[in-house]
């Protein structure tokens, strides 16, 4: 056991202050990550209770303009995702996919309008590798990589009201909205928007300010910090899927249950990637769906996990399963056969030889408490 | 008086009168994080030294627990089932996991005293 520190590994500008803060480090996607400060079910608890400070500097930050403006870029960004991008209101955040053109997904991304550009944010793990299709594929467009800047998450309940205090216009911005922030002399671009399920704000802060930002959120008496082990327990509760565990290029939007994310528009046209494929799913039904389990006791069943029917056969199988500290269950989430997605349905997911008893459920499992105005 | 012993695979056995109590170490709940489900054995199971016996599953991750000697089981903490945070709180106390009638006694020779345990735990820092 012991940690394991490589010397290749990337740091995020909060390096620092995460080994003050006594955290647990790991290697995430390339970088030395707090997985954890005091424990995970604590730190689950300061989001849901009150306001958690995560660091997601790791993720990929991008400006990508065009020489015509907003309308240009949204059109030129639209031949990669589904998304309805060039109804975007300024400031308005569009959730969306990129796709390869067998309807596989590469990436799920947050796009902005932020005026005269489109900011862009990307997984981790996925960033370099979507820059550069984002170089090699926008047309007319040049892709500026914010390498610069730090990204920090605040989120749960009393998030607003702490941003506020700095700030008053952040309580006024409604759910996947984003715009400029000065919070006690830092200027910073505040998405109201997250990974928890909670109201909140994904902060992009200049790397050089951002430790100066970190401490002045956790000076507040709401404000804990927050690690990627409650991150992903929370997102699992929120029933919000994680690139690479319930997502990847070998699952289309239909199976993945996000047909929500293709616009009316797009659809109709069928003007994006793998839209023959994808449209084809949606018409016939996807062979498989992705879905939310409940299992009955608190023993978790984890990503691999075979589901079967009543009868033992294999229909499926979970891509993210653990205890859910606020719902005090086991959950998780996976794909099954179609025939066996509707709520309700009852399943076993094999854990060890044993057949956990479990039942199809719509997500999320915690109530999305987002602030819609 | 009960004697007791450590493995290296962080489990912690107290012995009196032929029956050891077995529970993962202080070392081994720091490690592992927020405990969240402990599945045990059944009372009757016998049981060789180094069979998984029981698994530990954390927020994060499930991991196994190993006899530290052989024997057959005869009793289970039954309060973990509600209570797994026990084995944080107390692991060495109240977050025990079983008790197991030992068939060898001389296997503790294998394992390591206190003294030896938290100086080989320091070894891995």
């Amino acid at each position: 056991m012991g940690e394991i520190h490589s010397e290749t590994l990337l740091t995020t500008p909060l390096d620092a202050l995460h080994r003050e803060l006594g955290a647990r480090m790991v290697p995430f996607a390339g970088y030395d990550m707090p997985v954890q400060y005091s424990g995970i079910l604590a730190e689950h608890a300061q989001c849901r209770d009150k306001a958690a400070l995560f660091d997601v500097s790791h993720m990929g930050q991008a400006v990508v303009r065009h020489p015509d403006g907003f309308a240009a870029a949204a059109k030129a960004f639209e031949a990669l995702v589904p998304g309805d991008l060039a109804s975007l209101g300024e400031g308005a955040i569009r959730y969306t996919l990129f796709l390869n053109d067998a309807g596989g997904i590469m990436d799920d991304l947050m796009v902005t309008n932020a005026g005269d550009h489109l900011f862009v944010v990307v997984n981790a793990a996925c960033k370099t590798a979507d820059f550069a299709h984002m170089r090699a594929n926008l047309a007319g467009c040049t892709v500026e990589v914010l390498e610069d800047r730090a990204l920090v998450a605040l989120q749960g309940p009393m998030a607003a009201k702490v941003l506020a205090r700095l700030d008053p216009a952040a309580a006024t911005m409604t759910f996947m909205t984003a715009g400029p922030l000065n919070l006690s002399g830092i200027p910073v671009w505040a998405s109201r928007s997250g990974y928890t399920g909670e109201d909140g704000y994904e902060i992009s802060v200049a790397a050089d300010r951002a430790e100066a930002l970190a401490r002045r959120l956790l000076a507040e008496p709401e404000v804990g910090a927050s690690g990627l082990g409650a991150r992903d327990s929370l997102r699992l509760e929120a029933g919000l899927c994680l690139y690479g565990s319930d997502i990847d290029t070998a699952t289309t939007p239909a199976e993945a249950a996000l047909k929500w994310t293709i616009g009316k528009r797009r659809r109709e046209a069928g003007d994006f990637p793998g839209a023959a494929a994808i449209l084809q799913q949606i018409k016939d039904g996807a062979p498989r769906t992705r879905v939310g389990l409940r299992l009955e006791g608190r023993q978790p069943a984890r990503a691999h996990t075979d589901i079967v029917d009543a009868a033992g056969r294999k229909i499926g199988e979970i891509t993210s399963g653990g205890f859910g500290p606020t719902v005090q269950a086991a959950i998780a989430m996976g794909y099954v056969e179609t025939a066996h997605a509707a709520p309700g349905t009852k399943v076993s997911c094999m854990v060890r030889g044993k057949a956990l008893a479990a039942e199809v459920v719509t997500m999320p499992f915690a109530p999305h408490r987002y602030f819609k105005g | 008086m009960a004697k007791l012993y450590f493995s290296e695979e962080h489990e912690w056995i107290s012995v009196e009168g032929g029956i050891g109590t077995v529970g993962i170490t202080e070392y081994a709940q720091e490690q592992l994080g927020d405990v969240v489900f402990v599945e045990l054995p059944e009372v009757g199971t016998a049981i060789e030294k180094g069979d998984d016996v029981a698994v530990v599953e954390s927020v994060k991750a499930a991991s196994e627990v190993y006899s530290p000697v052989s024997g057959e089981i005869v009793e289970i903490n039954e309060d973990l089932a509600d209570a797994p945070g026990q084995v944080n709180q107390s692991a060495e106390g109240d977050g025990w996991f079983f008790k197991i009638k030992l068939s060898d006694e001389s296997e503790l020779d294998d394992l390591m005293n206190r003294k030896d345990y938290d100086a080989f735990v320091e070894g891995l820092e």
